[in-house]
């Protein structure tokens, strides 16, 4: 195998790997940011595999093979961001403990989703969907040489789609008023309330926010990977978001860069086998690369990862 | 102030709101299942009235798969399900299943089940294996049975199956198949019985011809469906055209790749070979006519339940024993759905390589150290 064949099959698959990742880990940045952990990012993505299937299953009639999978996810991440306010409601206008609040919110949408999966189709699983996304080529950008092939042939429109959110999420967190307004609450929440922000309105804003893209997470993973929902769809993706998002120190950039590394790490314990420098290295190592790196940078070895002063602390007008 | 107070109010309502729905979901849940246990407790106590032929009871514990899992849970149930209705027993009263929902939950089921003086229990997958042992050994009087591993006890059946043999055929189709001369594996977890998909599959491809390369992967779980997708598209892209799956729900991934790739490329051969069952429906390329499912090794467990519950009835109880279901009692099947896929020239030389095996001819090895011998041999 030449060498740009190795990286034509370690290249997309990082890529429609990360995808999912990316938009949820975005999420989780909103979220944060604002101050409120979200460790039910992996319930999110539960919820949104969950309607986007069922929505894709039910409505491939109406829509048609090209139109359902957009509109399915669509409407995965406007539910999943409803579910979201679970945890809103909770954690911000109840001051209940944030990590509890999103636990109950993993075991909430698994339990959702596998009842209702029960009771609509009478058994443990979906059916395969039979209108997901496949692969294409993107108009003009495939024809350039080199990266062409490598990045805009056969790839999913949803994988561009996360890499437009990771930079619109950028801009709006760093470029307007309204993301800064977000960033403060997280970090000084008495501050921006003397300076008339609305704090716990930003706060719940935040959060749907990070539900609306953990749901589009979900269903991207479930309509161009797995294809159908069962208890094993989303098996721990949620937390490896998270992961990618403290590994990217709670900026969408570096939450973009993080979920595409562990996409690309994952992809080279696949191929291996193939590249002469890589088949020393037990396979084993590639893959708790992500994880061993996450460890570091949260020990602080990778830089600081610096979180939100005031992540975890629900805000309480007037006290010190 | 009052506006205030009014919205604590509604915060306290939707917190209420939350608990009581999420209790009331569990709620739901409980007496939806118990109520259907109830009428088909009751239903079946009218047909007891009628039936009740017997006083032999048969029960099996599902894994965390459940007994609707498209697998050999389902399977199994289906299996003892013909058993039940042919003796003319009462489905949750001749024969039951317990489901677990955890690994916590296999002891306490098979408990259950021992206490409910059911005869012979089945415990399926071997995930239940150290709880069978457990269970056995202070239940002496009770037979049990444990599918896909050997638990070596008097009163225990350990019903296994040749997929050494199986997975030999499924070898010599895609041995067939392939124009690249390139094929692959792809296995859940690297253990024993994975090993015994693998080593069988190897051998198969190679008797019909050694130059064929085998690519060989384990995927390290089996509900990674991404990883499988990920496997199952560096192997296309490197030329292999036919890959065999072991490897559960981490094999929709290679289904899903598949298919993919066909949709792009209806001329392309993608060829996915399925596990346990039939997975044809898997293969199905939506819009398109097109399937990529080649065929599947099957894997009876219905037929070795049904079989093992019939001579327990008997009075023949296979107690201590090692039961190797293969193709002699119809244990192992090759799925012959994908007619336009697996032609009558592969069928053929499937069907002589299975009636070699059978005749002795043919020892199929079932772990690497025989695979070596084999391929030596070749």
């Amino acid at each position: 195998m030449g060498f740009f064949d190795i990286l034509q099959s370690i290249i997309p698959a990082a890529i429609f790997f990360a995808a999912p990742l990316i938009f949820t880990a975005l999420g989780g940045v909103l979220s944060e940011r604002s101050g409120v952990i979200n460790i039910g990012l992996e319930g999110l993505m539960v919820m949104g595999a969950f309607v986007g299937v069922v929505f894709n299953l039910t409505f491939v009639d109406v829509f048609g093979p090209e139109l359902t999978p957009w509109v399915s996810i669509f409407v995965a991440a406007i539910v999943s961001a409803l579910f979201a306010t679970f945890h809103a409601v909770a954690s911000i206008t109840l001051r209940a403990d944030q990590v509890v609040s999103g636990v109950a919110i993993n075991f909430l949408a698994l339990g959702i989703g596998l009842f209702l999966v029960k009771q609509w189709y009478g058994k443990g699983q979906t059916d395969m969907v039979s209108a997901p996304f496949y692969r294409e080529s993107i108009w003009l950008l495939s024809d350039i040489p080199v990266i062409g092939p490598l990045l805009f042939s056969k790839t999913y429109w949803t994988s561009w789609l996360a890499v437009l959110a990771a930079v619109l999420v950028w801009y709006m967190l760093y470029k307007t008023p309204f993301g800064l307004r977000l960033r403060s609450v997280g970090e000084h929440p008495m501050a921006a309330d003397t300076n008339g922000i609305n704090v716990n309105k930003m706060r719940y804003i935040a959060v749907i926010m990070s539900g609306f893209l953990g749901g589009l997470g979900g269903a991207v993973f479930a309509l161009t990977i797995s294809l159908d929902f069962s208890h094993a769809t989303i098996s721990g993706q949620g937390f490896m978001a998270l992961a990618a998002m403290i590994f990217g120190k709670w900026h969408p950039m570096g939450a973009l860069g993080a979920a595409l590394f562990f996409g690309l790490a994952q992809s080279l314990s696949v191929v291996s086998g193939g590249i002469p420098l890589l088949k020393e290295i037990p396979q084993v190592y590639l893959l708790i690369a992500p994880y061993v790196l996450t460890i570091l940078a949260l020990a602080g070895f990778i830089g600081r990862a610096e979180s939100p002063k005031a992540l975890g602390k629900p805000y309480e007008k007037g006290s010190r | 102030m009052l506006k205030n107070r009014l919205f604590y109010l509604f915060a306290l309502l939707l917190a209420v709101g939350l608990v009581l729905g999420a209790c009331g979901t569990a709620d739901d849940e409980d007496t939806g299942n118990g109520g259907d246990t109830e009428n088909e407790q009751a239903e079946g106590g009218d047909q007891a009235e009628e039936g009740g032929a017997t006083d032999f009871k048969v029960g099996m514990v599902t894994d965390v798969g459940g007994v609707d899992d498209k697998s050999f849970n389902q399977s199994a149930w289906e299996g003892l399900k013909a058993f039940g209705e042919e003796q003319g027993m009462t489905e949750m009263e001749g024969y039951t299943y317990a489901q677990s929902e955890s690994n916590a939950d296999y002891n306490t089921n098979l408990n259950r089940l021992v206490r409910e003086e059911y005869n012979l229990i089945f415990g399926i997958g071997f995930m239940l294996a150290d709880a069978i042992t457990q269970v056995s050994g202070q239940y002496p009087d009770t037979n049990f049975a444990i599918v896909d591993s050997v638990v070596e006890a008097d009163n225990v059946a350990s019903i296994t199956f040749q997929e050494h043999v199986g997975s030999f055929l499924v070898g010599v189709a895609a041995a067939q198949k392939t124009q690249s001369n390139k094929v692959g594996f792809i296995g859940g977890v690297d253990s024993e019985l994975i090993n015994k998909f693998e080593v069988g599959f190897r051998a198969g491809v190679a008797s019909v011809n050694p130059d064929i390369q085998v690519e060989v992967q384990y995927a390290g779980a089996f509900d990674k469906a991404d990883k499988g997708k990920q496997i199952a598209s560096f192997m296309y892209n490197s030329g292999i055209d036919v890959i065999y799956h072991a490897a559960g729900g981490t094999g929709n991934g290679v289904f899903t790749e598949a298919k993919d790739l066909k949709k792009n490329d209806p001329d392309g051969n993608y060829w996915v070979i399925g596990v346990d069952r039939d997975q044809y429906e898997e293969g199905a390329v939506p819009d398109t006519d097109d399937n990529v499912t080649l065929t599947s090794m099957v894997k009876r467990v219905d037929v070795a339940v049904a079989d093992v519950a019939t001579r327990a009835m008997n009075g023949e109880f296979p107690g201590g024993e090692i039961l190797a279901y293969g193709l002699n009692d119809n244990g192992i099947a090759v799925a012959e759905t994908n007619k336009e896929a697996l032609t009558e020239e592969i069928l053929n030389e499937v069907n002589s390589w299975k009636e070699r095996i059978a005749a002795g001819e043919v020892e199929v090895p079932q772990n690497h150290d025989e695979l070596e011998a084999y391929l030596g041999n070749l």
